[in-house]
Order: C-alpha cells, then sequence, then structure tokens
C-alpha cells in the first residue's frame, strides 16, 4: 500500500514538473555519461578516482523536490568520480520513505535537513531546534546512532520553511515579522503543500505559537508555490529560503521574518546506515563531506536557480556545481 | 508476509479513521479521526458530483444526439479513447496555469476525465437499439426529440450507465490527488504521510474504496429503477 502512494505521489510530482516546465521527457537522456569518472588532476579539490571502491554500488536518494534532487546528483557524481559503482534513486518523496528506504537498504543515503530530522524523526518542538549548526547536527546524531544510522557533517548552507508574499502586499499592509500578520492575516489565504495545515513547522506552528487565524489554507503541491503568489491566487505561501525566487526577484517576492522561530533552519546532513558506511571504506564520507564544502547559501540558491528558474535537470546542475568547484575534471 | 502484521496495520488503520492519532510533526495535536475524515470524504464527494454534473450535461445531450444521428462516430469513439490517454495530472498541472488551482480547475480537469466513457457508451448504447422499434416509434408520428426520449433513450438505458458508472469511479478515484491543486479530500492521509503515517495512508486507501463502491452500488440502485421503467415503455 505505501510503495503505491509512494509511487502516486512520484509520478504525481514528476508529472506536475513536467508539465509545468513544459520540459520534454527528452532531456533525461544520454545524462549518465555527465559525470566524468577521471578525476585526477584539475582543481585544488580533485577527486582522485580509488580503484578499491569499484567493488562497492552504492544508492544514493533525495526527496522529491529540487534542491533535494541536485543535492542527491551531486553525492551521487562526487562517488562515482571517487570509484563507487553509483546509482541514484531521486524523488523518493517524504522523509518518512526516505528513511524507511534507508532503513531497509533500498538506498545507502539521502540528504535529510537536521531540523526535519530532529522534529519530524525524533519528535523536537521546533523551539528546542538548536540553531548552531554542529550542536544539531550533534543532536541528530545521538538519534540517528540508536538507529543503526549515522549522519556525516553538516553542509554550510541551511534551509528553512519562511512565509512569503509579494512585494506589493508587503508593503499594502506594512509587514516585516510573521507577527506583523496580527490583525490582517484573517482578512489573507494562504497556500502550503498538503502536510502544512498539520504540522507544528507550518500552519499549526503559525495558529498556535503566532496565534494567527487565516482566512483559509490551501494545499498545493510544492512545485506550485511561486505559481499562486503570482496569479493572485494566495496571498500568503509557504517558501523554503533557499529559493532562487527570492534572490533573483527580490522586488517581487519576500519572505516574513520569523521573529518566534517557528521554522527552525536547517543544514543537510547525508544520512546512511552506520554498516554501509564501514563496508564502503573511508572515502564514502571522505568524499561526500569534501564535496558540499563549497555549497553556501548563495552557491545553493544558485544551483536552484539552474534548476527551478533555467530548467536545467538536476543531474546538469550537479555536473556543473562539481566542475566549476574543480571536484571533477 | 505473514496475515498478522497486515491484520494488524488494517487495525492501525480502522482505529486512524474513527479516533485522532498521535503524530510526531504536530506539537501534539491529533490527527486524523472521524471527524476529519468525514470533512474530506465531503469534499471528496462534493468535487465528484460537480465533475460528474459538468461531463454529464457535455457528453450524455452529444452520445444522444450523435447517437440518434448515426453520425459523429469518429468523433464519438475517438475522442472518447483519446480521452482516455490523458494524463490526469498534467492535465491539472496545466489547467493551474490557466485557470489557477482550486475548486474550478479540478472540476473541469476531473470532468474531462469523465466524458470519455459516458459519449462513447451512450453513442454506442443509442446505435444499439433495434432500428425496427425506431422505424415503429417514427411511423406512430413521434417527433425525433420524442424518438430519443421515449425510445432510444430508455432502451440504452444500461450502456448509459456503464459509461456513468465508469465514469463515476474514475472521477472519485483520481480526486484523491485533490489536495496537490488546492482542495482537500481524502487523498490528504495518503499525500501527507509525514503527518499521518502509515495508518492514514492505509486508512485513506479503504476510504477511497469505500467512498467509490458506495457510489457504485447507489448508481447501481437507481439504473435498477430507471431500467424496469424503460422496459415498460419499450414493448418489444
Amino acid at each position: 500500500m505505501r510503495s503505491k502512494s509512494t509511487r502516486l505521489r512520484a509520478a504525481a510530482t514528476l508529472l506536475f514538473a513536467l508539465a509545468l516546465s513544459l520540459s520534454v521527457a527528452a532531456c533525461g537522456s544520454s545524462s549518465d555519461s555527465s559525470s566524468s569518472t577521471e578525476g585526477g588532476e584539475g582543481g585544488a579539490g580533485a577527486i582522485v578516482s580509488n580503484p578499491e571502491n569499484g567493488k562497492v554500488s552504492l544508492t544514493i536518494g533525495s526527496k522529491n523536490f529540487p534542491e533535494q534532487e541536485i543535492l542527491g546528483e551531486i553525492y551521487a557524481q562526487a562517488l562515482k568520480a571517487a570509484g563507487y559503482k553509483t546509482k541514484s534513486d531521486l524523488n523518493l518523496g517524504s522523509e518518512t520513505v526516505a528513511l524507511k528506504a534507508v532503513k531497509s537498504g533500498t538506498i545507502s543515503g539521502y540528504p535529510e535537513y537536521a531540523s526535519t530530522a530532529l522534529t519530524s524523526f525524533f519528535g523536537l518542538e521546533p523551539e528546542e531546534v538548536p540553531s548552531d549548526a554542529t550542536e544539531a547536527w550533534e543532536k541528530s546524531n545521538e538519534e540517528f546512532e540508536k538507529e543503526g544510522l549515522t549522519a556525516f557533517e553538516p553542509t554550510p548552507f541551511a534551509s528553512a520553511n519562511a512565509v512569503g508574499l509579494l512585494k506589493t502586499t508587503a508593503e499594502k499592509y506594512d509587514l516585516k515579522t510573521i507577527s506583523d500578520l496580527e490583525g490582517v492575516s484573517e482578512e489573507l489565504s494562504l497556500y502550503g503543500s498538503p502536510e502544512c495545515r498539520q504540522r507544528i513547522d507550518c500552519l499549526a506552528g503559525l495558529e498556535e505559537l503566532y496565534g494567527l487565524k487565516f482566512k483559509s489554507f490551501h494545499p498545493v503541491d510544492i512545485s506550485l508555490r511561486y505559481t499562486v503568489l503570482e496569479k493572485g491566487q494566495a496571498d500568503l505561501s509557504i517558501l523554503f529560503t533557499t529559493d532562487p525566487q527570492l534572490s533573483a526577484e527580490k522586488n517581487k517576492f519576500v519572505i516574513l521574518e520569523d521573529d518566534k522561530h517557528v521554522f527552525p533552519a536547517g543544514n543537510v546532513l547525508f544520512v546512511t546506515k552506520k554498516s554501509t558506511a564501514e563496508k564502503a571504506g573511508p572515502d564514502y564520507e571522505k568524499t561526500i563531506v569534501e564535496v558540499q564544502k563549497g555549497l553556501t547559501l548563495e552557491v545553493m540558491q544558485e544551483l536552484d536557480a539552474r534548476v527551478e528558474l533555467e530548467k536545467q535537470t538536476p543531474k546538469e546542475a550537479a555536473a556543473a556545481y562539481l566542475k566549476s568547484a574543480g571536484y571533477t575534471g | 508476509m505473514s496475515a498478522m502484521p497486515v491484520l494488524a496495520s488494517f487495525g492501525g488503520a480502522f482505529e486512524f479513521i474513527f479516533t485522532p492519532q498521535r503524530s510526531n510533526v504536530t506539537g501534539g495535536n491529533g490527527v486524523g479521526g472521524i471527524h476529519q475524515v468525514v470533512e474530506l470524504a465531503l469534499t471528496q464527494l462534493e468535487v465528484t458530483v460537480l465533475a460528474m454534473a459538468l461531463a454529464l450535461v457535455i457528453a450524455l445531450p452529444a452520445g444522444l444526439y450523435f447517437g440518434h444521428r448515426g453520425t459523429g462516430e469518429l468523433l464519438a469513439i475517438g475522442l472518447g479513447n483519446a480521452g482516455r490517454a490523458v494524463p490526469e495530472l498534467a492535465l491539472i498541472a496545466l489547467m493551474a496555469a490557466v485557470i489557477g488551482v482550486g475548486l474550478l480547475n479540478l472540476t473541469v480537469a476531473l470532468a474531462i476525465l469523465g466524458i470519455p466513457p459516458i459519449l462513447t457508451n451512450t453513442f454506442v448504447g443509442i446505435r444499439e437499439v433495434d432500428r425496427a422499434s425506431v422505424e415503429a416509434a417514427r411511423g406512430i408520428g413521434m417527433t425525433e426529440f420524442e424518438i430519443v426520449r421515449k425510445v432510444e433513450a430508455p432502451m440504452a438505458i444500461p450502456s448509459i450507465f456503464t459509461g456513468i458508472r465508469t465514469a463515476t469511479i474514475n472521477i472519485v478515484a483520481t480526486a484523491t490527488i485533490a489536495p496537490l491543486a488546492g482542495v482537500a479530500t481524502l487523498g490528504e492521509f495518503i499525500i501527507g504521510e509525514n503527518v499521518y503515517g502509515d495508518n492514514g495512508v492505509l486508512a485513506g486507501a479503504i476510504l477511497v474504496a469505500l467512498l467509490a463502491l458506495a457510489l457504485e452500488f447507489g448508481l447501481a440502485a437507481i439504473q435498477r429503477r430507471l431500467t424496469s421503467k424503460g422496459l415498460k415503455l419499450t414493448p418489444v
């Protein structure tokens, strides 16, 4: 039953992405050759291929939105450059599905936000999530280890949910922080993912921790989060702080400051089974930690922009990152 | 897999349907329960009824007209078959770009899913009515409209209802993806797995199946009533 729903959701997201971008299926073909396995020379941090690693097969997963798929591709291509036999199984759906896939061994590992791990997997309240990246990592790792899992060092960038709106709306109501919504939220409609309604780091938190009431809440596919604002359907929409639109179109879209910390920010941790890490040898962790060092907020936004705005495939964006940062030749 | 874990998960799903359950991500609020189930089921029913109404208004008259005239076979059958191949999600996404997300978008997109089976089955049903009866009706001075209403349509009821039932099942099942397009239906339990958990996913699937069965039985009952009345009108 679950695999059916996963497939349905995967198909759903895929079709949405396809239909919205009007991109043709052909772009995915012949992409397997895009990652070069002959690292060695080139940039300073170039990944060296170790023939020993050829005995190990890895499957890198990701959740079902562009940023995740880009990260999944970056890890997969970097590990391939390090000599591993690598496959990717992106677009796995929600974190629950992705975590189960790691535990069952369907995938070797996937990138997860520390904040999501702590709240969704380990039951912390949003305000209990440490704002320090290392602290959040250590806290997550304590919990992961109890389940035979381990999380590698966090990425430099962090991502969080945010309440976004058109700049014109923000100016009309003079909104800068989420608290400013008090008194006007009753006139405003909010759009978010179908899960948002009940999540404490989403609508439930806005209602309970900020004490806000909205005119209405509408569930939509994540890929439509800017469309609903642009079409004037949504007054407010749940966005991500790493969204490229926020820097590329800062005269159009703005986000409200989360002054009560309902949306904890999370750096990305690569989650894997301890046994997988041992079997794969030292290059596994080394490659992942090394390759994500260049992933600052600006770089991540730029990569998101390539996929969400310029309609590149996550595979292409990841390959471009690895090349320009000197990881592959 | 033995039967026990399967039974256990069904038990969890039924509990989910009747009493709110704990969830990791809601800050202590319960999820599911009969209240939410009824609310979401009613929305799914509402979407289905609206989409079926729109599909019927378009496909039924068209099927009757073309069937009666005996023309437009290519259109009725071809359109019907082509319509089946349209991926619903792509359609909803496309509609979302044109009219935005929400009830209207969904109604139109789901109606498009319902038109082909109604159109094709109505057309075929009317075509298959015994020509002698139609000629006899014409012979006793019925107008063309009366022939359709009193002779052809009643005799084609079984075929027409096959179309209507197929369309309804297609629509009610597909309305499960509505939470991706602005309307919260029972699909929310399935799509929002992080919130509702495995029990919610299974409960959502069970509820959609039950809803589909209920509609199927309801339509079958209506069909029986209409058919007997129809047979009285057609002394074949």
